[in-house]
């Protein structure tokens, strides 16, 4: 069990009479990309957001990083390195490029107003490294030449890597993607691909996908989960599953 | 010059005395709106209490045989500044904060109280009636020809006119540059997000309360010296002032919250200047309704838009 990142089990969410996840099982292990496929409306957004916080969870349980985290607060968990993005952009549009980075870090910048006013040495330091991290990011991310620009003026593809970068900033260790590649062109989609392994990879942390994309998911997933009306319908690995009847009939459709 | 333009210039140069304290008041308004989406119907009497603070501190001051002036303003500043954030604080802490996710009528309702509350306890403990002070600042310069029309600009507007020029650089610093400024115009953007980030987000609120509260003690203690008298209803005009400032200029936005404040202050000036004073009030709510119906968001204000 201590080798799984994130181990979710009987994972349901009711909304009054209505189930709109039933009985969800999932597992992640470290340095592992991990997909949940399904049609729309299946529940695959319900499941984030019982996952990252923003609903408290019916049933079931979610393990991460060997503690119970279901019924927490969104920050709480969020802060364990468990983050996530959304379907929908959401940069802080009017702040440039480089501040949407560093507000991402003002928890890690522990200091008090004091020494932010009298700039110490400590505080200076801090920032220092803030910055630094914030480089790093947006150069993997290829957005550094654009560090001063306003978020809100980067094309649609830039807004989806920064929201990356700037997640990878607070260092999870379980980075939720909802739909990464929704609205982005066929260049852009295999860059993000490319990323995504990067990131598994290079920088060893794991990822949870949630994508429509089946190029995409099939081709970089080392386990996929289905779910279908709320229920778990098939998982395995990405041969398994696009040879899965079960699936083929749910999800792509009867021959 | 002639006459007519000589009177003109003193309108303006009074409107913009008024309208900049407008302005120093509407940003609290406005900060608070940008982050919670609330009107904080409570923060006229909190410059209410900042005039107070000051007319009890330069009077227990020069009680004490204090005679050097900038040494007394500059205690009752510190001193005004520091209780007005108290109460700003504590307001916000024990009125708004529970109520927090509910329903937007409740806080403002929450706010209304607030309000009545702070102007019936400045009755009970200060009295009802007027609060005069001898005027502290005299003086000033005079241009024009006397014969025609002599144009004065008094040291207490030039305090006023300074002290705001001041006050609002430092807080335009303050918000783009420090670290906790970064924090608020996140918070303005995406709350869940910044508290999502690990942001906490109920202390960037507060600050802001502070930093209005700080604003409107400074607007108190200058325009209570320009007056020279007090009473614990000043706040209700003066809040409803600021406030339409800050909407005029586009709620939610600084730069416009200080460019409602001076339209707001020369409108009344050459108002009053050119009709009988009465119509004052009329014709600057009757700006605000044509502000409101010809560009809704206001002066500086970007028009919302819908979240999907």
């Amino acid at each position: 069990m201590s080798q799984l990142l994130l181990d979710v089990n009987g994972l349901t969410m009711r909304f009054g009479g209505l189930v709109a996840v039933d009985h969800v099982d999932l597992a992640v292990k470290h340095r592992q990309v991990v997909s949940i496929i399904g049609p729309n409306g299946a529940g695959k957004t319900t499941v984030f957001n019982c996952l990252s916080g923003f609903y408290i969870p019916s049933d079931g349980s979610v393990v991460f990083s060997g503690e119970q985290v279901a019924g927490m607060k969104d920050y709480q968990i969020s802060r364990k390195g468990l983050v996530r993005t959304f379907q929908h952009v959401r940069l802080f549009s009017k702040m440039t490029v480089i501040e949407n980075m560093l507000v991402a870090q003002h928890r890690h910048l522990k200091t008090d107003l004091i020494s932010g006013l009298l700039k110490t040495s400590s505080y200076r330091r801090l920032e220092q490294e803030a910055m630094d991290r914030a480089a790093y990011w947006l150069k993997e991310m290829d957005l550094l030449q654009y560090a001063n620009r306003e978020a809100g003026n980067l094309a649609y593809g830039q807004q989806r890597r920064l929201e990356i970068a700037r997640c990878m900033v607070t260092q999870p260790q379980l980075l939720l993607l909802d739909e990464p590649a929704a609205g982005l062109n066929p260049n852009e989609t295999k860059e993000l691909d490319e990323l995504i392994v990067r990131l598994r990879d290079e920088h060893e942390i794991s990822v949870l996908l949630i994508e429509h994309d089946m190029k995409l998911v099939m081709g970089i997933s080392d386990h996929i989960y289905v779910i279908a009306q709320g229920a778990p319908l098939a998982n395995g690995t990405p041969d398994e599953v696009k040879n899965n009847p079960d699936v083929i009939k749910a999800y792509l459709g009867e021959e | 010059m002639t006459e007519t333009l000589l009177y003109l210039i003193q309108q303006l140069i009074n409107g913009l005395t008024i309208g900049s304290t407008y302005a120093l008041i509407a940003i609290g308004y406005t900060m608070v709106y940008g982050i919670i989406g609330m009107i904080n119907f409570a923060h006229g009497e909190i410059y209410m209490i900042g005039s107070y603070v000051t007319f009890i501190v330069i009077a227990g001051l020069l009680g004490m045989g204090m005679v050097s002036l900038p040494i007394i303003l500059i205690i009752a500043l510190v001193v005004a500044v520091f209780i007005a954030s108290t109460y700003g604080w504590t307001v916000e802490r024990v009125a708004y904060r529970p109520l927090r996710g509910s329903n937007r009528l409740i806080p403002l309702i929450s706010a209304i109280g607030m309000s009545i509350f702070l102007q019936n306890y400045v009755v009970l403990a200060q009295g009802s009636r007027d609060v005069a002070l001898p005027p502290q600042i005299t003086g000033g310069w005079t241009f024009g020809d006397p014969a025609v029309f002599e144009v004065s600009f008094s040291y207490m507007q030039a305090l006023i006119w300074g002290a705001t020029f001041v006050t609002m650089t430092a807080l335009t610093l303050f918000i783009s540059r420090s670290r906790m400024g970064r924090a608020c115009r996140a918070c303005s953007e995406d709350l869940g997000m910044t508290n999502l980030l690990g942001i906490d987000t109920n202390r960037t609120i507060a600050l802001t309360f502070i930093i209005g509260a700080a604003l409107a003690a400074v607007a108190g203690l200058l325009l209570g010296l320009y007056y020279g008298v007090v009473n614990p209803f000043v706040g209700f005009i003066a809040g409803l002032k600021a406030f339409t400032a800050a909407v005029l200029g586009g709620i939610g936005s600084i730069p416009g919250a200080v460019l409602g404040g001076l339209v707001l202050g020369v409108t009344e000036a050459l108002t009053s200047a050119y009709f009988p004073s009465e119509y004052k009030d009329v014709v600057s709510f009757g700006l605000l309704v044509l502000i409101l119906l010809f560009r809704p968001s206001g002066l500086l204000g970007k028009p919302e838009v819908e979240k999907v």
